[in-house]
């Protein structure tokens, strides 16, 4: 065929291959502008007493602003409240989640497991908006109040999906010889799993508790029909308990707050996406 | 006459310390079939490569000296031109899953933007197909996926896709491996007809199959061209031990 | 623990997950009920009113199943430019390298920001761009919600479309390449063909993933309770009018907020359940 028609599909080609590297860079954008705006923005609220201090009254701010200083006061409640509430359902969604895995990696061709493994998926997919209502009917209405029981039983309910998938690939995976030479040496199958085969996948299982504790620990919605929020550290699973999401739900919507909104932000992002490193890198690691 | 296919100091390396094709130098003669023999791993399928530039497609590997087609050097001209003039058929046949017999025939053209009117179509399909004797079994289904056909049958749909680009040369690569002795023979059959209208260098591992069919054959060895000249006398009186060893089974 | 005791003790395990499912879907039912009673089903998704003067309240769910899908629609537009370029970044153009694992890494960090932050960064940031641009003078609405939304399903759709880009096999991509074609050609006439219902399919996950999306809509759609008139209109999506009033909300109105949550609920399931299975089946292929 003649030199212009080569030339013109070349062009082509190379036009196609420089837009693909142009927008693929572009996606990065938004990361590194999020991580800028929050770093930039949150830096200088992050001291020792911001971890330490609860969320000011309105009173203190109102003095502080009077004053012309800035407010003072930071986001313990939160922290106490995401790491309560966070154990609180980690303590039932993982070994609950590892034996469900466990079930679906050993009877994957067995019609109940099929249908457990269906709505896993559903669970995975609703929104969590959707498990804040459900979780609000089902134990804030009862108990008559908000309460850090209440979040606590959300966010096992967004976890628990989440661990069984990885528990059930990782267990998958694993080769059939494993289980195989256990079972040949005479063991039962609760030891097995309990000697063999859930140590090997531990890394596995591991990466992906970590996953699932990064994605809820950011969770807002939820929390706000369960856990509701307050103004000060409490250790108490019965009455309403703040987490840091909600506190800057709360920061946002509160115009004499929003000064702590970036500090609260950058201290959840560098936490989430540390996790997710973490995960991740663990995740290469242990499957050299 | 010029040949029309020549490898001059052809060579091939995947890594900086080791090539896998050496200095390879043949001339390849107008409307033959030239077999490359040799034990896996000699390279002869890394040679038959770089004569249709697929070695382009991996950063890591060079092609260097000189491969001409009708004397022109291939290794400085743009790989799209070469290898819509020199055609290939590789090991297993791999018609495109997603396009029906018909389009799969005519799919050189649609993938390098070329319009033809439906006359044209027509009877590049029916010539392709007759030219592969596959059409008296495909004519009625042409609009059914090529992946529905048996794979001798497939792999004569690969054949005639690579024809209708009317190329100069078409490399196969064990064309016949994955096939069972009767798709086999009837491929082999084809070969003998087609190279009337185009030149065959054929890879493969299969001595009877080169003796029945080459009229050139190459010997290759660690990467070496060891022997090239006609079949008949490379398979009576080997000039070299090598290549006598390897005929006579005493080697891979 | 002899084998019976653990198969027991696995079984018990397993059936958390139709215990909590049915859970939920009864918890959703019984408490849409009033609502569903009151107005009626088909009235209640058709109605656009959402007025609660007290004797007159008149709740319907159209104004927000529009604004559900009118932002889904065009995170969806928006997504399509980047995803899809990123999954051929990653799944053929740089498959393997050393960079196309930064850019995996890079996607994967952007799927893990909560979505509180990503609406933090609309607000503080998008809103002002959008109102400096003379494109909507509140800035937020409709196309605000749309573009972060857009960001944040980016990685979803590209991270499994890439999968599916990965597993076009490499013979193909040869053979049409023997037949001179250029990179450009293969990807448009093998590659997308052959790995388009994968392609599709995740694209279909990110629609799920969007619907559902609470915390940057809120943030950024204007809670308003009537139907959007343009793009750059505001309103309120089904996720975003549950965040912004279910604290406040008791009795029918309570129970409308629910029955929208039933809603979501049902159409994000059949969204996933299609997605899924069309997934299984392209991997199958």
């Amino acid at each position: 065929m003649n030199k212009t028609n080569t030339q013109h599909r070349l062009a082509k080609d190379r036009l196609m291959l420089w837009g693909v590297c142009l927008f693929a860079t572009l996606t990065a954008v938004p990361l590194f502008a999020i991580l800028g705006e929050v770093l930039l923005r949150g830096y200088d609220q992050l001291s020792w007493s911001f971890f330490t201090e609860p969320t000011p009254t309105a009173y203190k701010v109102m003095k502080a602003i009077e004053a012309g200083q800035s407010i003072p006061g930071g986001i313990a409640n939160g922290i106490v409240g995401t790491v309560l509430m966070l154990s609180m359902a980690s303590l039932v969604a993982i070994p609950a989640g590892i034996l469900c895995g466990a079930f679906l990696a050993e009877n994957s061709k067995n019609r109940f497991a099929q249908i457990v493994s269906y709505l896993t998926d559903l669970l995975q997919g609703t929104p969590s908006v959707i498990i804040g209502i459900v979780t609000y009917i089902w134990v804030v209405v009862p108990m008559r109040g908000y309460s850090a029981i209440a979040g606590s039983v959300a966010l096992f309910v967004m976890m628990l999906p989440l661990i069984i998938r990885s528990t059930e690939e990782t267990l998958k995976i694993l080769p059939a010889s494993l289980k195989e030479a256990g079972l040949a040496l005479g063991g039962n199958r609760a030891r097995v799993m309990l000697k063999v085969q859930l140590p090997a996948a531990f890394g596995g299982i591991f990466t992906g508790v970590l996953l699932a504790i990064s994605r809820v620990i950011g969770e807002t919605a939820p929390l706000m029909f369960t856990a509701l929020g307050c103004s000060f550290i409490r250790w108490s699973i019965d009455k309403p308990i703040s987490a840091v999401p909600l506190l800057i739900w709360e920061f946002f919507n509160d115009p004499n707050l929003q000064e702590l909104i970036w500090g609260a932000s950058l201290f959840l992002l560098l936490f989430v996406l540390t996790l997710n490193l973490l995960s991740k890198y663990l995740a290469k690691k242990w499957n050299q | 006459m010029t040949p029309i296919l020549e490898f001059k100091k052809t060579c091939v390396s995947y890594t900086k310390q080791t090539m896998a094709v050496k200095y390879v130098s043949a001339a390849i003669e107008r409307n033959t079939i030239t077999a490359i023999m040799g034990p896996s791993g000699c390279g002869k399928s890394t040679l038959l490569r770089a004569a249709n530039l697929m070695h382009d497609l991996y950063p890591n590997i060079r092609v260097d000296g000189e491969i001409l087609l009708n004397g022109e050097n291939i290794l400085s001209m743009e790989p799209i031109d070469v290898r819509r003039r020199i055609g290939m058929v590789f090991q297993r046949p791999v018609p495109f899953p997603t396009m029906s017999i018909y389009d799969n025939v005519l799919s050189g053209y649609t993938l390098n933007g070329i319009r033809l009117d439906k006359t044209e179509r027509d009877a590049t399909v029916e010539r392709c197909l007759r030219n592969v004797a596959l059409w008296d079994e495909v004519k009625d289904v042409l609009n059914k996926k090529g992946t529905f056909l048996s794979g001798g049958q497939q792999q004569r749909l690969c054949i005639a896709r690579a024809l209708a680009m009317k190329p100069d040369v078409l490399l196969m690569d064990e064309p016949t491996s994955a096939l069972d002795p009767i798709a086999t023979a009837h491929i082999e059959e084809l070969m003998q007809e087609l190279q009337k209208e185009v030149t065959i260098l054929i890879v493969t591992h299969n001595m009877g199959q080169a003796m029945r069919i080459s009229s050139k054959s190459m010997f290759m060895y660690l990467g070496e061209l060891v022997e090239y000249g006609d079949t008949d006398t490379m398979f009576s009186n080997p000039a070299d031990e090598r290549t006598r060893a390897y005929l006579t089974g005493k080697m891979g | 623990m002899n084998d019976k005791l653990y198969k027991a003790l696995l079984f018990i395990a397993a059936m958390v997950m139709p215990v909590v499912c049915g859970g939920v879907v009864y918890a959703l039912a019984t408490d849409a009920y009033a609502a569903f009673e009151h107005f009626g089903f088909l009235k209640f998704l058709t109605s656009s009113e959402w007025s609660y003067t007290e004797g007159a309240e008149q709740y319907g769910a159209l104004p927000f199943i529009t604004g559900t899908l009118m932002t889904t629609a065009l995170a969806l537009l928006f997504c399509i430019p980047f995803s899809l370029p990123v999954a051929l970044f990653v799944g053929e153009y740089f498959k393997g390298t050393r960079i196309a694992a930064i850019l995996s890494t890079v996607t994967d960090l952007l799927a893990g920001i909560p979505s509180i932050i990503y609406g933090l960064w609309g607000f503080y940031t998008l809103r002002p761009l959008i109102m400096a641009l003379n494109i909507s003078p509140q800035g937020s609405g409709v196309l605000t919600a749309s573009l972060v939304l857009a960001i944040m399903i980016v990685p979803y759709a590209a991270s499994l479309s890439a999968e599916f880009i990965k597993m076009v096999p490499n013979e193909l991509k040869e053979g049409a390449y023997s037949l001179g074609a250029t990179h450009a050609e293969v990807i448009r006439k093998v590659v997308f063909p052959v790995a388009g219902s994968g392609i599709f399919s995740s694209y279909i996950l990110a629609i799920g993933r969007a619907l559902g999306e609470t915390m940057t809509v809120t943030m950024l759609i204007g809670n308003t309770n009537n139907i959007p008139e343009s793009i750059t209109s505001t309103g309120n999506s089904m996720a975003s009018i549950i965040a912004n009033q279910f604290g406040e909300a008791d009795d029918l109105r309570l129970s409308s907020l629910i029955a929208i949550g039933l809603v979501l609920f049902l159409i994000t399931a059949l969204i996933n359940m299609i997605g899924k299975i069309m997934i299984k089946r392209a991997r199958i292929a």
